[in-house]
């Protein structure tokens, strides 16, 4: 048409800026950052690689990094696990269906700071819900954020909250799925677990590949359920809650960009690595 | 004859009483699993209508005598009610301009061909690696040397470049499907490029702004990190900020924490309830395709 180009420009224009201003320019600066020493924003000291080689040095990151990668692996057998079996029983119901689809998925809809909020009152050691249950059995109190249960302690709400989220993913995908194929099963005389092992789950195992990548760049991002709950403390020190460490409260801008950097290949890494690992032929029906 | 169809029909019998135990295990699994989404919410609803020291003491008992001192501490202590207001306000103008700025350019790359609209694309998908992480140092510094740094715009900007991305694939997924025609019969009718926008696009793709405008609402409102760097003044500051800053500060006043969290997730639940259908239609539009 007549005058596109002035168009495609104008309309274009508004939110290439936002996003070079807001997105691109500061992805590059912190790219910059983290070959420099700062103090501050305006003391600033070019040295190279050594924040980088500090990341090996640095056992707290390592420790972070190992924390989250605990919660990435009780996020991908527990969140993705439990939607994938409710998933499953909810499609073979008849009724109810949309009620448990409604109240499986509300958690997705709350913040993970209200969450997050809500499990600190469950956790609390004297008043706490769970003490509360043990209580009234008469077994003794436990100590919910101690060293030793505080990364399960903050995990159970970070599966939690995303379970509904998956389980709507692959409640679609199995709706997409013939039902001639079921048909054939059924006159096969397959029974429902064999079904769901060799039928269901084969089909949809795209989804399913789509549903992990998701959980590993999401858990990459977990930041309110660890600080609202323990700040990191106990072991449950994960990379976002580091990162604010560092850069926000020690002002450490660039070791603080060297680390959000980090986080950024070490979860293409991982997402790449999953993606190799469940390589599968696309089905299309 | 006779005895073979009994033993037909005891058969059936069997598989007919396996078969409900089996449906019956699915419906008790199936619910405790919505206990354990339904329940915490009620138990927190129900203690922020208690005092303190009844959360403490008697955490389970159903609230019969209605105590709302924890709701009015929440509007005089800690001002809950601007809290609020702010939320709506910044997560509300970024929903506008994430749909304004995110439509044009969403319409601009599902029906306009030019050069370079694939490498627009493959930015696009590149984008979304970028983790708030990875921005939050460098758009702080700006925000402080354009004093936008604890104002509304020093959230609202940033949310919405960051949820740009997203709307603008998932709405330029959508207008790709409206046929041609429409845009040829509207272009007979002589109209710009500009009418062809307001006119014909945005009524038709209603469904996917509706969808896009609840994420990107819900991203925002719940969105803690950014909140809390950008706009922790108490007269900015958003609803999740202050929940951050009550456990901190008021974390043994527990009716106050229940009353805060239930003003936090009651209005949302509430909305929720009414659009959960549009909410999961929205998701599996988007989302897999995403």
């Amino acid at each position: 048409m007549k005058g596109d180009r002035k168009y495609i420009f104008m309309f274009l224009l508004p939110s290439a800026v936002l996003m070079a201003v807001f997105l691109y320019y500061p992805f590059f600066k912190s790219l910059y950052l983290s070959f420099y020493r700062t103090k501050g924003f305006f003391d600033k000291k070019f040295i190279g690689w050594d924040n980088y080689s500090r990341l090996f040095s640095d056992k707290l990151l390592g420790a972070a990094t190992l924390h989250t990668l605990e919660i990435m692996l009780f996020v991908i057998i527990f969140q993705v696990g439990i939607a994938l079996v409710l998933a499953v029983l909810v499609e073979s119901i008849g009724r109810l269906q949309n009620f448990y689809r409604s109240v499986f998925f509300f958690p997705v809809v709350i913040s993970g700071t209200a969450i997050s909020l809500l499990f600190v009152l469950f956790y609390n050691y004297n008043f706490g819900l769970l003490n509360g249950i043990l209580a009234n059995f008469g077994i003794e109190k436990v100590l919910w954020l101690s060293e030793s249960n505080a990364l399960a302690a903050v995990s159970i709400p970070t599966v939690w909250h995303y379970v509904g989220f998956y389980f709507i993913l692959f409640l679609t995908a199995m709706s997409k799925i013939p039902s001639d194929y079921y048909e054939a099963a059924k006159l096969e005389g397959i029974n429902a677990f064999k079904r769901t092992t060799m039928l269901t789950i084969p089909l949809i195992m795209s989804d399913i590949k789509v549903v992990i990548t998701l959980a590993i760049t999401g858990t990459l991002k977990v930041f309110e359920f660890v600080w609202v709950i323990t700040s990191g403390q106990n072991g449950t020190e994960v990379l976002g809650t580091y990162m604010y460490k560092k850069a926000m409260v020690d002002q450490n801008f660039g070791y603080g960009s060297t680390i959000a950097i980090y986080m950024v290949v070490f979860g293409v890494l991982l997402a790449l690595l999953a993606n190799r690992l469940l390589k599968r032929e696309e089905i299309t029906y | 004859m006779q005895p073979t169809i009994s033993a037909e029909r005891n058969v059936q019998r069997g598989e007919f009483r396996r078969f409900r135990i089996g449906k019956a295990l699915i419906y008790f699994v199936l619910s405790a699993w919505a206990m354990t989404t339904i329940y915490p919410l009620f138990w927190i609803v129900n203690n922020s209508f208690k005092v303190s020291r009844d959360v403490m003491n008697n955490s389970f008992g159903i609230a019969w005598n209605v105590d709302l001192v924890n709701y009015t501490n929440a509007f005089d202590r800690i001002n809950i009610g601007k809290s609020y207001i702010n939320s709506l306000i910044m997560s509300g103008s970024t929903v506008l301009l994430v749909l304004i700025f995110g439509g044009l350019a969403a319409y601009v790359l599902s029906r306009f061909t030019f050069a370079g609209k694939r490498a627009i694309y493959s930015l696009l998908y590149a984008t979304l690696l970028i983790p708030t992480f990875a921005t939050v140092v460098p758009v702080y510094e700006l925000l402080i040397k354009t004093t936008m740094v604890n104002t509304y715009w020093g959230l609202i900007f940033p949310h919405t470049a960051g949820n740009l991305t997203f709307a603008i694939l998932v709405m330029a997924g959508y207008m790709s499907t409206i046929p041609k025609e429409l845009e040829e019969a509207s272009f007979i009718d002589g109209a710009n490029r500009m009418q062809m926008f307001t006119k014909v696009f945005m009524p038709i793709s209603r469904p996917v702004f509706a969808s896009a405008s609840i994420f990107v609402f819900l991203w925002s409102y719940n969105d803690l990190f950014s909140a809390f760097i950008f706009v922790n003044k108490e007269n900015v500051r958003p609803i999740v900020a202050l929940l951050n800053e009550i456990s901190s500060q008021y974390g043994t006043d527990f009716g106050l924490m229940a009353a805060a969290v239930s003003l936090t997730v009651i209005p949302v639940l509430i909305i929720y309830l009414f659009i959960s259908k549009f909410i999961q239609k929205g998701l599996t539009e988007g989302a897999v395709k995403g």
